[in-house]
């Protein structure tokens, strides 16, 4: 039961983490993007007629990728060029990557995606717990457990991490030294979407191997509201993740088993478990937030 | 203008055209150009679907539906409209139908009802049936509801699995515990159980007509139970057969045929045969017979009262002669009078709902709110 559970965080973890991650790169520039739910759609739905299409599914990752950072740079344009709400934006850009996706999608519902199957890593596999828990997954699934501690780095020691940071802490400064924070932040913007495609495309063509509109029924919103649970520190954004996955996979188990417990209780547990762990786990999330993001609000007032 | 106003503006008018698209009826056809009997040539049809017409499900079946009737009135006019909302918005596609000269209406949508009621007060001289609904305190002349038994296919499905289940656990992925619903999980295992007393249905629920995230993980709970046939009750299905057959499970479809899907582990399942019942509405109606006719009710039909539009899948290879056999004299007894609800049949706790000898009526089934004795599964 434990295993399953664990198993279940990992597998269905992926779809969660990969858009947290891309959100905590977004707004560690300084800008929150509510676009994320329709990054992850577009990415989804690119993977999954492009690996129909080609026959290859790392074609179509790539392409599920591609997607995710085309639609964040909707985002980033009308924000960045054109001064936007960033609020309002984003939900625009995940309006029209629903809409968008359902329109194309319509020929690919129910259509046989080429799976990126699972790739058991020799030897690690065949330990007991931690084999089939870590070491049993997708290829997509490893990437995005290697992506915690590369962008913990990448944002904690190194000087592009570091100018990504002072976009969304103090701008001015990164003026005096030269650099446009609207450069950095357009880049953080697309990378995010990326990754938030990248998500889309595990959760259609590994995970679910499946395309139906609007399939990621808010996952996106569940990213980026697991980004300020998380204190925009992407170690926490994979704890976040895989308590949110893992508590659908423990409800789902109790249902299995025929638990007692009320059906809207369970279907509600994976947001309470969040909420409860990462409230105690985060007690000073409130500082850690990137103080460009304090504008997004005063201007949306 | 502020660019933000802008921004919203330009992202307001993506989506505006995206909607008019989308909802736009449209006409398909008028079919063969001569022959056919003068008085349908001016015949004007139209049919109302909440979501695409290629859906794999629901819509796709109705809109097959309509394509039958199409097929036997080649001189008729056919209005198709996608993605019409359960609002008043569906309304106005009937008020434009009716100006291109309809002279039936076929809102499929559970939804449509109150809204094809209301148009039909202003348009006596048009005909309404409505799939799935019932009418309610008002009765009018030019209106009526239709649907089929779902849950007939479904117990037979069930009967094939229950021969076919080595572990004697047959996994269930629900939405919601909506009457429907329960229907089909309840004749799903009193199918199973006829054949095969051990039977168990683990039925689980994802909160969701579609969530193909949660669906993968529901089928891996079940799985992870012993379970090794699954079964849904969802509007898109693929996962659940995709993660059995990868799982080394069997599976039981709904909606559409999915054997390819499952080349080794397809049972059977059940989908939508609308083409005949609407074809002999649509005749009804062109022979002037419609008032007072079945159709001016609520019409629900099954294998005991004529052809049930719910038909069975074809059959796995694993589906022996043997079962087959036995489905067909079950399907027969079902003709002759009987029902998948023929008592004793008890609830979850034992207590007893239909005596041995009761049956219930259509209505009693349309309501049921418990879950049969040998089903795993909460309903609240």
């Amino acid at each position: 039961m434990i295993e399953a559970v664990a198993i279940g965080a990992v597998a269905g973890g992926t779809s969660i983490l990969l858009p947290t991650l891309g959100e905590v790169v977004s707004e560690r520039s300084g800008v929150i993007n509510l676009g994320t739910e329709g990054s992850m759609l577009a990415g989804a739905l690119a993977a999954y007629i492009v690996g129909i299409q080609t026959g290859n599914p790392w074609i179509g990752i790539v392409a599920g990728l591609a997607a995710g950072a085309a639609l964040a740079m909707v985002h980033a344009f009308f924000v960045l060029v054109r001064g936007a709400n960033q609020i309002a934006t984003g939900l625009v850009v995940t309006f029209l990557g629903l809409g968008l996706t359902a329109m194309f999608g319509q020929d690919y519902v129910g259509q046989g995606v080429v799976a990126l199957e699972n790739v058991p890593i020799p030897g690690l596999s065949q330990l007991p717990f931690v084999g089939p828990v870590l070491f049993d997954h997708d290829p997509i699934t490893y990437l995005s457990l290697l992506a915690v501690p590369a962008l913990w780095w990448f944002l904690a020691r190194t000087k592009a991490g570091l100018r990504l940071r002072a976009a969304g802490e103090r701008p001015q400064v990164l003026r005096t030294f030269g650099t446009n924070e609207r450069t950095v932040r357009a880049l953080a913007v697309t990378a995010g979407g990326a990754l938030a495609g990248l998500g889309g495309a595990q959760l259609a063509t590994a995970f679910t191997r499946n395309w139906s509109e609007g399939m990621t029924v808010g996952r996106g919103f569940v990213a980026v509201g697991l980004v300020i649970f998380a204190a925009w520190d992407p170690r926490k954004a994979l704890i976040g993740a895989y308590l949110f996955s893992g508590a659908i996979a423990l409800q789902l188990q109790l249902q299995a088993q025929g638990s007692d417990i009320s059906r809207y209780l369970l279907s509600a547990l994976p947001y309470l478990v969040v909420i409860v762990s990462l409230a105690a786990l985060s007690r000073r999330r409130v500082n850690a937030a990137p103080e460009a993001l304090d504008h997004v609000f005063e201007h949306a007032s | 203008m502020k660019p933000t106003r802008l921004a919203l503006a330009a992202g307001m008018s993506v989506l505006a055209l995206g909607a008019a698209a989308c909802s736009s009826s449209s006409e398909t056809s008028t079919g063969g150009t001569t022959g056919g009997s003068g008085d349908e040539s001016d015949l004007t049809i139209g049919f109302l679907y909440v979501g695409p017409k290629d859906d794999y499900g629901y819509n796709q079946a109705a809109y097959e539906g309509s394509q039958a009737v199409q097929a036997a009135f080649p001189n008729a006019k056919i209005l198709q409209a996608e993605n019409v909302p359960e609002t008043a918005e569906a309304e106005t596609v009937m008020e434009d139908m009716i100006e291109q000269g309809a002279d039936i209406i076929f809102p499929t949508s559970y939804g449509h009802l109150e809204f094809a009621q209301n148009v039909a007060k202003d348009h006596p001289d048009t005909i309404f049936v409505h799939q799935g609904g019932l009418e309610g305190e008002d009765k009018l002349d030019n209106l009526g509801t239709y649907f089929g038994t779902v849950y007939e296919p479904v117990y037979t499905a069930g009967v094939a699995a229950g021969e076919a289940t080595e572990s004697n656990k047959l996994g269930y992925v629900y939405a919601f515990p909506i009457p429907q619903t329960l229907a089909n999980i309840n004749a799903f295992a009193l199918g199973a159980q006829s054949v095969n007393p051990d039977a168990e249905v683990i039925a689980v629920s994802t909160g969701s007509w579609c969530d193909p995230g949660l669906q993968a993980q529901a089928a891996k709970s079940l799985i992870d139970q012993g379970a090794d046939v699954l079964t849904q009750h969802q509007d898109c299905t693929k996962t659940i057969i995709e993660a059995a057959e990868a799982a080394g499970a069997m599976s039981v479809g709904y909606h559409f045929d999915a054997s390819d899907l499952a080349p080794n582990g397809w049972i059977t399942g059940s989908e939508w045969n609308w083409g005949p019942l609407y074809t002999d509405i649509v005749q009804t109606v062109v022979d002037g017979k419609f008032v007072d006719s079945p159709y001016n009710g609520d019409f629900r039909v099954g294998l005991q009262t004529g052809d049930n539009p719910f038909v069975q899948s074809s059959y796995g290879s694993m589906v022996s002669a043997e079962t087959q056999a036995k489905i067909d004299e079950i399907k027969q007894s079902f003709i002759d009078g009987g029902s998948p609800f023929a008592g004793p049949v008890l609830k979850q706790d034992g207590t007893i709902v239909w005596e041995s000898g009761q049956q219930p009526t259509y209505e009693e089934v349309e309501t049921m709110d418990f879950f049969v004795e040998g089903v795993t599964g909460k309903i609240d």
